[in-house]
């Protein structure tokens, strides 16, 4: 008791400055708006004086990189052996004219071997889900699209997770190396997706070894965070019985340590799946083709319909992947009574050998079990369109749509966005010293601050600030939506449940699907990028909310109950109070979530940094891709730290972590 | 008895953690006690700790949790780097060894069992029991047939293919045992084997632990926090508090002559009459033999008390296990004993 005692206090007298501190940085940051007419013009802007040449700076250094210490040389080669083996996987998925030249393999015999694989991963509601989610991409019309598209992702996988894994291993084993890696995997996190595109396209062949490049990178962090996560988590006995057992250290890295950590490095194989799908998708941009591909190109002509059928096709894909992984991470190992046969205990590899070569053999005689014509699917794309558009022009909608429209353009976007744009920089930074003083000292203020201060120095301030207002806008929509409607299902186990797992699986989607309903319902336009945004920000703060208020221990519910509060003050009181931390991380992933979306948003025509990055596709203009590159992670990272920081120290004071 | 030389001895063995104990060490003046060094950033798991371990004994090591046993058993297996002092197995300074030389001792000589099992999850009963001849390079058949062996020996026969999460905590712990075991070991550690399993389990392990003992005859050091268990294994216990060995000796010598006030503390609780034995009171003979019937030198009071209680004359005779008078038991002494001696 003392103990603790003891510790409060100074902590507590320690806040009272450090509040009065972000106060007084606060009070600065007021002073210099209010006094924007008089204030000095570098305060409000950095002067183009003073915005050095970074892009082409950079752009030189990766010259210099690519041509003269020839890394390029190197990166073709290795392009060389990953077209290689994109050759294969594309050659037996959907028949592209290269070496095996075996392929296509016929959609029935995926079809009937994925639905024996999960059976045996998951019982036979995965078996179910994987039938039918190839079904309907084979009936539907789309099943070179997704082979197209599953053709990477096979490539990707395995290549991202083996990288993970072994960079993995190494800072697990290296401190050191783990403390040098740990800040750039918080930069990949937080880069736009335009900034893994453009050096991919550079280095790497355009096309499939481009976007298998940039879709490895982009997965590899995750595993690897896993993977370190999982090692580190392996018991004491565990290792000790491993070096009584005199294993060597190959020894207890192969049989020790990585079967010990299995279930968090599966989860990492899940969480690259889904990467590496979402990933996938957006390659769309430097013209892979596949699902991404043709999504773009319906909704960039508004044929809405068969935007929603890929949209449909995208989910269900992402669905099957998720579900087929996480099956895997939680199966354990059964075992056989002593002396069963052979054939007994390898059951489901002969069940889905059977069955695939029962379908090859099919489909030498029957042609729709090879493959479906363009005449015989069952696209409705048309007749969707006819009941999207019948359903738009209906009245009642239009004047929904239309108000809402209105309302959000007059009465938020605009004022938020000529908000930000009139601000001094210096308010902006000041702000965020502020707070990141309020949460962490100095350290955190620099963080914030400084990093603020260095998006004004690169020139991009004004696209920036546009972008942080669709960031903001949105998510704080979306906390008016997320935060009400996680409280509310978090009241109820039954209610609780069914919301979880529509917020777990709308998690699983490609982030591109978010834009198809926007655009059907709001058009090409700013309300829709916000409207993507919202959709998609409102799934974490939904979920952290519920999960935050239905961790609270059922002792303090039972003591608060006893103490004869109502339900509401029980929320109030003791819910909410206990949940925050829990939904502060919801609220960070969100705008994490926006931060990423508004960027995809870009060829809707926005006007911030994405629209800006796009652009550098076009030109090749890696030095500025970079910079604008930058400039996203660096507002999104000092967001993060402040939200995180003040998230953990909570927890710790309410002693949760 | 010809005395072997001592299968481990440690000598001073300090083992310190903290932001760099070595150099902590050679400055630390004799007189620190543990809660000064505490002060000073650094927690003294073991302080100069000085035992030596005979062969076919079963030391027990007693101690409230955070005593630093667990701690003292890893210095002897190496899982722990000393800070000071030495270790010697079988008269080699283990800490001179190579790691590769430490792998062989571990694959040859030493077994452990964990409280908390250490059994590896994606393995079977089987392929655990055989871990270690795995590590080893033992040709698969081999290591099967010894596994089978083991794991009947612990009585899991038939549960060879389970997984260790298909089996409960008793089951879970055999498996430990019997890999432990699988190299046929010269020493034996048991970190608080039975600690973590339900009391009637626990006492149904010890039953089966010491059947295992009188069939193997290894040298063993076994933990407990449990001073019954101690009292109920051991040859010889060692008391450990605050990182150091209070006393270390007989269970019979620990009850009767507690050498500090903390072991006193450990002892008063328990029935002496049910560990102490008939050689432990037994007095040098002086001159006059003790007549009539005799009692067995490892009776314990327990055991005579009746005869105690019955019989009239001062002192009896005590026989060892050939038949020879090795002294004469004071009856008032022994009686005391159940009555307290004022
Ligand atoms: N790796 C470690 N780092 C720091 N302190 C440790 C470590 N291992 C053990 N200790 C400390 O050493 C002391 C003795 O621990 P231990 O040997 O596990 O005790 P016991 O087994 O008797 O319960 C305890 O105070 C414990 O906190
Ligand atoms: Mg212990």
């Amino acid at each position: 008791m003392s103990a603790t005692a003891e510790t409060v206090t100074p902590a507590g007298r320690l806040n009272l400055t450090r509040r009065q501190v972000a106060l007084g940085l606060l009070i600065c940051a007021i002073v210099m708006a209010l006094a924007r007419p008089i204030l000095p013009e570098f305060l409000v802007r950095v002067p183009d004086r003073a915005i050095l040449p970074y892009d082409s700076f950079l752009q030189s250094v990766f010259d210099f990189i690519k041509d003269d210490l020839g890394l390029r040389y190197l990166t073709r080669t290795i392009s060389g052996g990953l077209e290689w083996l994109l050759d294969v996987t594309a050659n037996l998925l959907y028949g592209k004219r290269r070496w095996p030249n075996l392929g296509p393999i016929p959609w029935t015999a995926i079809t009937g071997a994925s639905v024996v694989l999960g059976y045996w991963l998951g019982g036979w509601r995965t078996a179910l889900l994987a039938g039918g989610t190839f079904l309907w991409t084979a009936l539907i019309g789309q099943w070179k699209l997704a082979m197209q598209t599953m053709s990477v992702i096979i490539v990707a996988a395995p290549l991202a997770f083996m990288l993970g894994l072994v960079l993995g291993i190494v800072a697990w084993k290296y401190p050191r190396f783990e403390r040098a890696l740990r800040p750039l995997l918080s930069l990949l996190q937080t880069l736009p997706f335009f900034t893994y595109l453009l050096p991919a396209v550079i280095f790497f062949k355009v096309g499939p070894p481009a976007a298998s490049v940039a879709t490895i990178f982009y997965a590899i962090p995750p595993m690897v965070l896993m993977t370190i996560l999982g090692l580190r988590k392996v018991p004491d006995s565990v290792v000790e019985s491993g070096h009584m057992s005199g294993a060597t250290r190959w020894q207890m890295l192969r049989h020790v340590y990585l079967p010990a950590a299995r279930t968090d490095i599966l989860v990492g194989v899940n969480q690259v799946i889904m990467l590496c799908l979402a990933m996938v998708v957006l390659t769309a941009f430097i013209g892979m083709p596949g699902l991404g591909a043709k999504l773009l190109s319906l909704m960039n002509s508004l044929k809405l319909g068969r935007s929603f059928e890929i949209g449909v096709t995208i989910v269900l894909l992402a669905i099957t992947l998720d579900r087929l992984s996480k099956a895997w991470v939680v199966k354990q190992p059964e075992h056989f009574a002593r002396g069963t046969p052979w054939a007994k205990r390898h059951i489901f590899v002969l069940a889905g050998l059977g069955v695939f070569i029962a379908f090859l053999i099919l489909a030498q005689f029957v042609q729709v079990a090879d493959h479906i014509s363009r005449k015989q699917d069952l696209s409705m794309g048309k007749e969707i369109d006819g009941v999207i558009k019948g359903f738009l022009d209906i009245d009642a909608v239009q004047a929904v749509t239309g108000w809402l429209r209105w309302f959000l353009i007059t009465w938020v976007l605009i004022p938020l966005r000529n908000a930000l744009l009139w601000l001094p920089f210096m308010t902006v930074v000041l702000f965020f010293m502020a707070i990141g003083y309020l949460v962490g000292g100095w350290r955190s203020a620099l963080i914030a601050g400084g990093f603020f201060f260095i998006v004004a120095l690169t020139g991009w301030w004004d696209r920036s600030m546009i972008t942080l207002y669709e960031v903001s806008a949105a998510v704080l929509l979306a906390s008016v939506i997320g935060f009400p409607l996680g409280i509310a299902a978090a009241q109820r186990r039954g209610w609780a449940q069914p919301v979880l797992l529509a917020c777990d699986t709308a998690q699983t989607f490609p982030s591109f699907i978010y834009l198809i309903p926007a655009i059907m319902l709001f058009g090409v336009n700013d309300v829709a990028v916000i409207f993507a945004i919202l959709i998609f920000a409102t799934v974490p703060l939904t979920r952290y909310t519920i999960e935050g208020i239905r961790a609270v221990k059922p002792e303090m519910l039972e003591a608060s109950d006893m103490s004869g509060s109502t339900r509401a003050q029980k929320l109030w009181h003791v819910q909410l109070p206990l949940a925050l931390p829990t939904m502060a991380v919801g609220f960070n992933q969100a705008i994490m979530f926006a931060f990423f979306m508004v960027i995809i948003a870009a060829f809707i025509g926005t006007q911030d940094l994405g629209q800006e990055l796009q652009k550098t596709l076009a030109g090749n203009q890696l030095g500025k891709n970079f910079v604008l590159g930058l400039c996203v992670s660096l507002m999104a990272l000092a967001i993060n730290h402040v939200i995180m920081r003040w998230a953990d120290e909570r927890k710790k004071r309410l002693g949760l972590s | 008895m010809n005395r072997e030389s001592p299968v481990i001895a440690c000598k001073h063995v300090w083992k310190l953690f903290g932001p760099s104990p070595r150099k902590y060490l050679a400055s630390l003046p004799a007189d620190r006690r543990f809660a000064d060094i505490q002060k000073d950033g650094y927690i003294a798991a073991v302080r100069d700790v000085s035992l030596e371990i005979n062969r076919g004994e079963m030391l027990v090591i007693m101690g409230l949790s955070g005593s630093g046993k667990s701690t003292l058993v890893r210095c002897f297996a190496r899982l722990l780097e000393i800070t000071g002092g030495e270790v010697l197995v079988d008269g080699q300074d283990i800490m001179s060894l190579t790691e590769k030389q430490l792998i062989e001792l571990r694959r040859r000589k030493m077994g452990m069992v964990f409280q908390s099992f250490g059994l590896l999850p994606h393995r079977t009963v089987l392929q655990n029991v055989a871990f270690p001849l795995e590590m080893r390079g033992q040709d698969k058949h081999d290591r099967r047939e010894r596994a089978l062996e083991v794991i009947k020996l612990v009585g899991l026969e038939g549960r060879e293919e389970y997984f260790p999460r298909e089996l409960s905590g008793g089951q879970q712990q055999r498996v430990g045992i019997a890999r432990s075991l699988a190299i046929e070991p010269d020493i034996w550690f048991l970190d608080e084997p039975f600690s973590a399993l339900d009391p009637l389990i626990r006492r149904e392990m010890q039953d089966e632990f010491l059947r295992l003992q009188n069939l193997l005859q290894k040298t063993i050091v076994f933990i407990t926090h449990d001073f019954d268990e101690a009292l109920r294994l051991a040859d010889r216990i060692a008391i450990m508090k605050d990182g150091a060995v209070e006393q270390c000796d007989t269970p019979d010598k620990i009850v009767l002559n507690p050498a500090t006030e903390y072991v006193a503390k450990f002892t008063r609780e328990i029935e002496k009459s049910r560990v102490v034995h008939a050689a432990s009171l037994a007095r040098p003979l002086n001159g006059q033999t003790p007549t009539g019937k005799p009692v067995a030198a490892d009776a314990t009071m327990h055991e005579l008390a009746r005869l105690l209680v019955n019989d009239t004359r001062d002192s009896l005779p005590v026989v060892d296990a050939k038949g020879l008078i090795i002294g004469g038991l004071d009856r008032q002494e022994a009686l005391d004993l159940f009555l307290g001696s004022d």
